[in-house]
């Protein structure tokens, strides 16, 4: 396959189908753009099932991955995604970076420009970190997760699995549960999903619920129970410990009494209902195991399979102006 | 030196506004009216523009002089959150000296040592070196002993209490104000409430101590409406508040602007309006430009790293006047606002236009048409949340001590 196998079907007449220039974040993107990501995604799940993976429609593109906090799955996959569209790609953790040294995040972002990378993947700590170097770059900036603010493509991943095992998203109640507060995942997919037409709730204990999360067109619950009544699918967020600084739970085994998904608790759910967790889990804590490994329900190997034709889809989509791809100069 | 403003409208916080003319003799002001100008003043015609008491500006982060002249301030009342901070008596005088002649600094001493929120600072002795109120700096005293400590020992001294209301346990790493904007943005954020707490609290410590309190800033409704019922019992309580709580709410925030990280966060849109309608209906006593200017180093990184503060001393004056071309506050108003009110609560005989005041006058063009741009303004930095704003109204002259600085 190469650059200009791309069909030009999937542009829509009259409009680019992706007319942005960075993927900072899930806010600001029209649901049919993120159902064109939705749909580019689908054509890497087959190729990366086959014995021959690779793809050159990115040969010669310099693939910066600037990992600014520790990350093993999502920089795993992002690299992976790279390689197999032909990439350059380089991994930069925060251990060999300069700003160790000092350097502001805005040096380093004029460094990896000077540098001519092609794109640039980012992971930082901070809100809004990804938006400050995607204003001072000229190429395409990717967010693998900022902070509390976004996770794009783990909330595409996520949809693009809700879609392939129940047919569709619209109409879909999905039950996102743990500590919303602090989860860029959470935000993302709130934003997704209900963009996408489902019915989102989102249950947790007060203490790691943001404020005001029901303007974000979300219906809030503390009683996991009554959450699960109905639910098409549960998905799990990591309790994240190294975020929270004073008490915002008494203890994990309180937290998993009440919040915990266990065979039971999941019995509230539609039968059929499926189990999603971004990984990586705190067994026990949020999940238990037999929850966790369920054949059949349990999507959480897939979701992490979803993710790198995910981001193959945006490393291919965000590029395609830059490569001359027709349509898309 | 005698000079005679003639041909001016002439605007006092107390004489209203009127057309006639004013007389600076040496440092003052002797006379203000219809009078025949001396033979052997300098004639200044104002063409019929207003001239008004100069800005005392209450509660500033730094000495900015180019800010402040392009701005018609000429005394500050300079917060101790400095380095080093103003917690002594030799620290303090020399901060008082820092402007002269052009810019007056009147300290505020840290009212404990170090601002740390533990011992009480020498404020006696500060006082003496020049301090003309006694401050928390940017943080709260969480320990009420420790504040009700400084209220009582400050009012034995006739010293105001400047007080940064905002509890500082429930504030604590928030860089935001909760609400859709923080949610959306995934910022650390505290409830609105942070500040209503502490000011009921300190109303309280205050009330019982019989001490004078200011809150350099309060922007929520619930903390006017504490202010107002305070006030009512015959609590000695004053506040202030900056152009840019009256005139953005947090959605500001948006697309992560660290020009609008500020201390006290901005608030939701209700309490923005609850700011306007204490401006308009007397609740609140200072227009303070909150003056605390942060360079690319502290601005140029994600919103939770960045530092709070904006440049402001340049802009209070067309911003303040753009309340009143909107019908929010009359032009007597805000120069009560700007000039007479915090001089009070300074304890200075200044900010108006009255004979036996010193002469720091300004001279105004209330319409002439400008445009906020950060890359031009004239200060320490450039960073303002109002960049590209279109505003009217900008000092022609500025008088200070009875010379004429620009």
């Amino acid at each position: 396959m190469s650059a200009s196998d791309h069909s030009p079907a999937a542009v829509l007449p009259g409009r680019v189908a992706f007319p942005h220039r960075h993927l900072t974040g899930i806010g600001g993107l029209q649901p049919h753009e993120i159902t064109f990501l939705l749909d580019e995604s689908e054509q890497w799940i087959e190729a990366n099932r086959a014995r021959a993976k690779n793809d050159r429609r990115l040969d010669g593109v310099t693939q910066i991955n600037a990992f600014f906090e520790n990350s093993t799955r999502t920089l795993l996959s992002f690299e992976i995604a790279g390689k197999r569209l032909g990439a350059d790609v380089v991994n930069m953790g925060v251990g060999q970076s300069s700003v160790k040294k000092g350097e502001t995040l805005i040096d380093t972002a004029v460094t990896l420009n000077a540098m001519r990378a092609d794109v640039i993947v980012i992971r930082h700590g901070s809100s809004g970190a990804v938006q400050l170097i995607a204003d001072k770059v000229d190429c395409p900036v990717l967010n693998a997760g900022d902070g509390s603010h976004e996770h794009p493509t783990q909330a595409l991943l996520d949809a693009l699995t809700i879609r392939r095992r129940r047919g569709s998203i619209a109409g879909q109640r999905v039950v996102i549960c743990g500590d919303v507060l602090h989860s860029r995942v959470a935000r993302s997919n709130m934003l997704a999903l209900a963009s996408l037409a489902a019915e989102v709730r989102v249950v947790g204990p007060s203490t790691l619920m943001p404020a005001a999360v029901e303007q974000m067109a979300v219906t809030r619950f503390t009683d996991f129970d009554a959450a699960l009544d109905g639910a098409d699918v549960v998905m799990m967020l990591r309790l994240q410990n190294e975020r929270m600084s004073g008490a915002f739970i008494p203890s994990t085994r309180e937290y998993h009494r009440r919040y915990g998904l266990t065979p039971e608790r999941l019995a509230l759910a539609k039968p059929d209902a499926l189990v999603m967790h971004p990984g990586p889990m705190n067994r026990g804590v949020e999940i238990t195991s037999s929850v966790a490994d369920m054949p059949g329900r349990s999507a959480i190997t897939e979701q992490v399979e979803m993710g790198v034709a995910v981001r193959m889809a945006c490393l291919d989509v965000l590029t395609r102006r830059a490569r001359g791809v027709e349509g898309w100069a | 030196m005698t000079t005679a403003f003639v041909n001016a409208t002439l605007v006092c916080p107390e004489g209203g506004v009127r057309p006639g003319s004013l007389l600076v003799e040496g440092d003052r002001i002797t006379r203000v009216g219809d009078f025949d100008a001396p033979a052997d003043a300098t004639i200044v015609d104002c063409r019929g523009r207003m001239l008004a008491p100069a800005i005392v500006d209450l509660g500033v982060f730094a000495i900015d002089k180019p800010a402040c002249l392009v701005g018609g301030i000429v005394r500050v009342g300079l917060m101790p959150d400095q380095s080093p901070i103003l917690d002594d008596p030799g620290i303090v005088q020399r901060a008082a000296d820092m402007g002269k002649p052009e810019l007056w600094v009147h300290p505020i001493a840290a009212a404990t040592r170090g601002l740390a929120g533990i011992d009480l600072a020498e404020m006696a002795i500060n006082q003496e070196a020049g301090a003309r109120a006694v401050a928390t700096g940017r943080g709260w005293i969480a320990d009420s002993g420790v504040m009700r400590r400084v209220l009582a020992y400050a009012a034995d001294i006739g010293l105001t209490v400047v007080a940064h209301p905002e509890d500082a346990g429930l504030a604590a790493g928030a860089v935001a104000t909760e609400g859709e904007t923080a949610t959306r943005l995934g910022l650390r954020a505290a409830p609105a409430i942070v500040e209503s707490l502490a000011i009921a609290r300190d109303l309280m410590l205050a009330e019982e101590t019989d001490a004078a309190i200011h809150f350099r800033q309060v922007t929520t409704a619930a903390g006017f409406d504490l202010i107002r019922a305070a006030r009512s019992r015959g609590v000695r309580v004053t506040c202030g508040i900056s152009p840019a709580h009256l005139l953005l709410s947090d959605i500001a925030m948006n697309d992560f602007r660290t020009f609008a990280h500020l201390s006290p966060p901005l608030r939701c849109e209700d309490d923005r309006r609850a700011a306007l309608s204490a401006l308009a209906d007397g609740t609140i006593d200072v227009l303070t430009s909150s003056h605390d200017p942060r360079g690319p180093e502290e601005k140029r990184l994600p919103f939770a790293d960045s530092a709070p503060g904006m440049s402001g001393a340049e802009t209070l004056l067309p911003l303040g006047l753009g309340l009143v071309h909107d019908g929010t506050i009359t032009i007597e108003r805000l120069f009560a606002l700007l000039a007479r009110n915090p001089a009070r609560i300074l304890g200075l005989d200044t900010g108006m236009l009255a004979a036996g005041q010193p002469a720091d006058l300004i001279l105004v063009d209330p319409n002439i048409g400008a445009q906020i741009v950060a890359d031009r303004m004239v200060g320490r930095a450039g960073n303002t949340p109002f960049d590209g704003l279109p505003v009217q109204g900008r000092v022609k002259m500025v008088m200070k001590g009875g010379s004429i600085l620009a």
